[in-house]
């Protein structure tokens, strides 16, 4: 038999409703390539038994010619969802044994179109880091190596599972979720193909909270096709989440395809930063002319505020993080390590529960809220936020349609080699994703190209609000170009 | 809105003659069948913990969703208190950490309030009225009750309160007493009571004060402050004021300084002592809840509201005055309780309304405290009491027994209409009936996720 996990999501989806294969079938494959794949410790926790049970239900249903538009479909969560009756730690020490008694909205929309999870997936602690090194279970081995070189690679972060997993054959598609970069940088690390929806577009409810005016969720999968068919099933207003938007979801999938003759694409020239790589601008200047090529129109745009973005979202991102974290007090559940008051129980728990990060980005919250301090931070910063807003807004005054940028400034790194000395040095990883995040829009990452070692390179698309239809017609543009599909040498199954 | 000319109240120092400023913030609990953000129920006395949902908890990733009914208690007190309603305003975290408050913050409302600057009338024993003027109100939620006396070494935690919607009335420093504070309080409760917007059950706590008292001399700029927090009852008010004032003078004339610090207030001992100082004042790092859109309605959503108030305390009373002719004492006392207005003007209806108000105010009351009853669950009703035998005359008549002491006028004079005393089981029974109606007619109210 064909290796059902090498399938796009859309092909197994067919192969399924043509009952070509089964979703036993395809399910117990992909426990198999989890299985050999350990090493990369995408997963957290493996789930094989909701896997077949759910597979079964699913090939019950497929039976019957009914099921959903995921019916059958392997997918692994971000542990960063809950899950009802799973265990679900945001990849940190104090809630190594949580086990919600609640589904997140966005994956109990999946598993109600069908879908099938495997397991739940790595990710930097609380989703605060760029390469998944700050997950208090380990690291995440990016499924790709430098030509010629051995050395473990991080996959990108804070979805750095998600996207390994993916990569890897491991799921059809992973859901992750984006703070400053967390589903676009992983997504380019890793030579597939990840969308940050408008903020509002997807349910925040169940998700464990980092920065709440910046986190959404969305897809990571093979191609653009498979991020907009999960893009539609995890999308969608919810009572229960007061930001989210009551807009209708469209079927995304439709703007496969579709033509961008006409649209007009914007280039910023403070995306083209001093001292930048070469092979950063390469893939860049290709993605104008294929775009060029479809039809498209490109423009050169400004959107002057950009240079201040990075020091502004660390600035409101760790201040709503400082708040949101505060629950994990050792009082109602997680981690709790005794001590001689109140005081020294909540000092003793939060100190052997989060991590380095995690601490150090608590620390910076609480310090630019603090009285004395907040105008001349959080406020700040909060302005500059609504000037990055207004840049935006102007580019689409102009008759801008979507935005094209690269997705990092680099390919992957070595685990282990960034940041270390200098937190800095790792915040730079989003200096292209975190404007998206401060003005709320919709961004797609697709690979592009490779840098000198052969690793991949993605191409950021920044949509208008509410504009992914735009980014799957156009990334889908880009992805055709950029030739065949990116796949690493599976050189953990030797 | 400063407070207007009225008897200076002074205190007499050993030095000097020392005047009491004092603002209040009550807490005041919103009626309504849910929590300000999640669905669960606000329902007193249940099993500890058996009033939590998911969002109360504080579990991972839940978000809060604001329960429209609270929004218009809130706006439905702004009106009550003649205040500015604010369109738009917004929800923010204040910062702590304590084991009853299981978010580590709680989302309360800091520079943009729901409710903005207002009124209240204050009426004093005397007869004579003043104003006090209402800085703000806003929403906020309530926290749990931390349990001490449950385990020798450990403290036990009830969420059943936690998320409970509050109304936070700030009142402007315009009281100069004691037995000011002690009106305002008592008038600002009748007037929430008669919103529905509050019970004003302070034993339950669902009204709670916390006292900025100062004094100063006469003509001197404000003093110092101290806040005593959590005062919980009227009583307990008025002598909170009375020991810190005293503590106060007693610490000036001394040629002492006042620390601005948050005290507690020990009825047992009848003292006051210090909970915190302005050094350890917590930083509470209040920013906009970004879990949270600003809060917004529209004029009609007001206007909505205002069409359905009820005649408030003040207005009742001067229609009292003016239609029925009655004191503005014998009003107020009537107009306290809005059920005992409306008994009243039915006891009044075809009947002489001084005499009426004669009679309930000189005997009425003092048959139902003799009876430790409460007007709904008056052994009479009030046709039967408009069907006393008894002429206008000799109801206005009564008015002499107010020399006599209370125990002699109980129970006296009193010939009810035929079935009149056998009306008290019955009245009981449809009292009962009346309630349980009533709580399921709330049960059914919609609460919000």
């Amino acid at each position: 038999m064909a290796d059902l996990t090498s399938l796009t999501l859309a092909e197994a989806r067919d192969q399924l409703r043509a009952k070509k294969i089964s979703a036993k079938d395809l399910t117990d494959a992909h426990l198999k390539e989890m299985e050999k794949a350990r090493v990369l410790n995408a997963y957290v926790l493996e789930t094989p038994e909701h896997a077949q049970k759910m597979a079964a239900a699913s090939d019950a249903k497929l039976g019957r010619g009914e099921g959903g538009p995921l019916e059958g479909i392997p997918l692994g969560i971000k542990d960063l969802f809950a899950t009802n009756g799973v265990r679900t730690t945001a990849c940190s020490k104090i809630l190594e044994n949580f086990v919600p008694q609640y589904e997140s909205t966005v994956t109990s929309q999946l598993w109600r179109d069908g879908a099938v999870m495997l397991g739940k997936l790595n990710n930097d602690e609380f989703a605060m880091g760029s390469s998944n090194e700050t997950s208090a279970l380990g690291n995440v081995i990016s499924p790709w190596r430098r030509k010629g070189d051995d050395k473990p690679l991080v996959p990108g972060g804070s979805s750095g599972g998600s996207a390994a997993a993916v990569s890897a054959n491991l799921c059809l598609g992973a859901t992750g979720t984006d703070t400053g970069g967390s589903i676009r940088q992983p997504a380019a690390f890793t030579g597939i193909v990840g969308i940050k929806p408008t903020y509002g577009r997807c349910s925040r409810w169940g998700i464990v909270a980092f920065a709440s005016s910046l986190d959404q969720a969305g897809p990571f999968a093979r191609t653009v096709q498979d991020t907009a068919i999960l893009l539609r099933s995890m999308a969608g207003q919810d009572p229960k989440d007061s930001t989210s938007a009551d807009k209708a979801v469209p079927d995304y999938e439709k703007a496969i395809g579709r033509s961008v003759k006409g649209m007009k694409i914007g280039i910023p020239k403070e995306y083209r930063v001093e001292g930048m790589p070469a092979e950063i601008d390469e893939p860049w200047d290709k993605g104008r002319e294929w775009l060029k090529a479809a039809g498209a129109e490109i423009v050169d745009i400004s959107l002057p505020h950009t240079k201040y973005a990075l020091s502004a979202y660390y600035i409101i991102a760790p201040a709503e993080a400082s708040s949101n974290l505060a629950r994990y007090d050792g009082v109602r559940y997680g981690l709790r390590v005794p001590g001689k008051d109140i005081v020294d129980m909540y000092q003793q728990t939060r100190a052997a529960g989060f991590g380095k990060e995690v601490r150090r980005r608590i620390m910076i919250g609480t310090y630019v809220l603090s009285a004395g301090y907040y105008d001349a931070y959080y406020l700040r910063a909060q302005k500059v936020r609504t000037l990055i807003k207004k840049d935006f807004d102007n580019a689409w005054k102009q008759g801008i349609d979507a935005i094209l940028t690269p997705a990092t400034p680099s390919g992957a790194f070595g685990i282990g080699e960034k940041g270390s000395g200098d937190p800095v040095e790792m915040y730079l990883n989003d200096i292209f994703t975190v404007t998206v995040n401060m003005a709320g829009l919709p961004g797609i990452s697709v690979p592009a190209g490779r840098d000198r070692n052969g690793l991949p390179l993605g191409l950021q698309l920044i949509g208008k609000p509410f504009g992914e239809e735009d980014l799957f017609a156009l990334g889908h543009v880009i992805e055709q170009a950029a030739g065949p599909r990116m796949t690493p040498e599976k050189w953990w199954s030797k | 809105m400063n407070a207007p000319v009225r008897n200076p109240k002074l205190l007499k120092g050993d030095k000097h003659d020392w005047q009491v400023v004092i603002g209040m913030e009550i807490h005041a609990q919103v009626t309504s069948n849910a929590k300000l953000f999640s669905g669960a129920s606000t329902e007193f006395g249940g099993e500890p913990n058996s009033h939590v949902s998911l969002v109360d908890a504080a579990m991972p990733g839940m978000l809060p969703v604001i329960n429209k009914k609270c929004v218009e208690q809130a706006v439905k007190t702004g009106l009550g208190l003649k205040a500015k309603i604010n369109k738009k305003s917004v929800f923010d975290r204040k910062n702590y950490f304590y084991p009853d408050l299981p978010q580590g913050y709680q989302i309360s409302q800091f520079k943009h309030p729901v409710v903005g600057e207002g009124i209240v009338t204050v009426d004093m024993q005397d007869g004579s009225s003043f104003e006090v003027g209402i800085e703000r109100l806003h929403l906020e939620q309530d926290a749990g009750k931390s349990l001490h006396d449950q385990h020798p070494s450990m403290s036990y935690v009830d969420l059943n309160r936690s998320g409970v919607a509050l109304m936070e009335i700030v009142s402007k420093p315009d009281l100069r007493s004691a037995e000011e504070a002690k009106a305002y309080v008592t008038k600002l409760r009748t007037i929430l009571r008669y919103l529905g917007t509050c019970d004003g059950d302070m034993e339950k706590g669902n009204l709670r004060a916390d006292v900025n008292v100062s004094v100063r001399k006469p003509g001197d700029p404000l003093g110092t402050r101290c806040e005593i927090k959590n005062v919980n009852s009227i009583r307990f008010i008025g002598q909170a004021i009375e020991v810190e004032a005293r503590r106060q003078i007693d610490i000036l004339e001394d040629g002492g300084k006042i620390d601005q610090e948050t005290r507690l207030f020990d009825a047992a001992k009848g003292e006051t002592r210090s909970m915190r100082s302005k050094e350890e004042a917590h930083d509470y790092r209040y920013f906009p809840d970004p879990d949270l859109l600003p809060l917004e309605f529209d004029d009609a959503f007001i206007a909505k509201l205002k069409a359905d108030l009820p005649e408030l305390p003040d207005e009742k009373k001067a229609r009292f005055v003016k239609d029925f002719g009655l004191s503005p004492y014998d009003a107020g006392v009537l107009i306290a309780e809005r059920e005992t207005a409306a008994f009243f003007e039915e006891v009044a209806s075809g009947r002489d309304p001084k005499a009426a108000a004669n009679f309930m105010i000189n005997e009425f009351f003092g048959r139902l405290n003799k009876e430790d009853k409460t007007i709904e669950q008056s052994p009479i009703s009030a046709e039967q009491a408009r069907h006393d035998r008894r002429s206008d005359r000799r109801w206005h008549d009564l008015r002499q027994d107010r020399q006599r002491p209370l125990r002699n006028r109980l129970g006296r004079g009193w010939r009810p209409a035929r079935g009149g005393r056998e009306a008290w089981h019955e009245a009981g029974d449809r009292h009962r009936r009346h309630r349980k109606g009533r709580r399921r007619y709330h049960r059914e109210e919609p609460g919000q996720g």
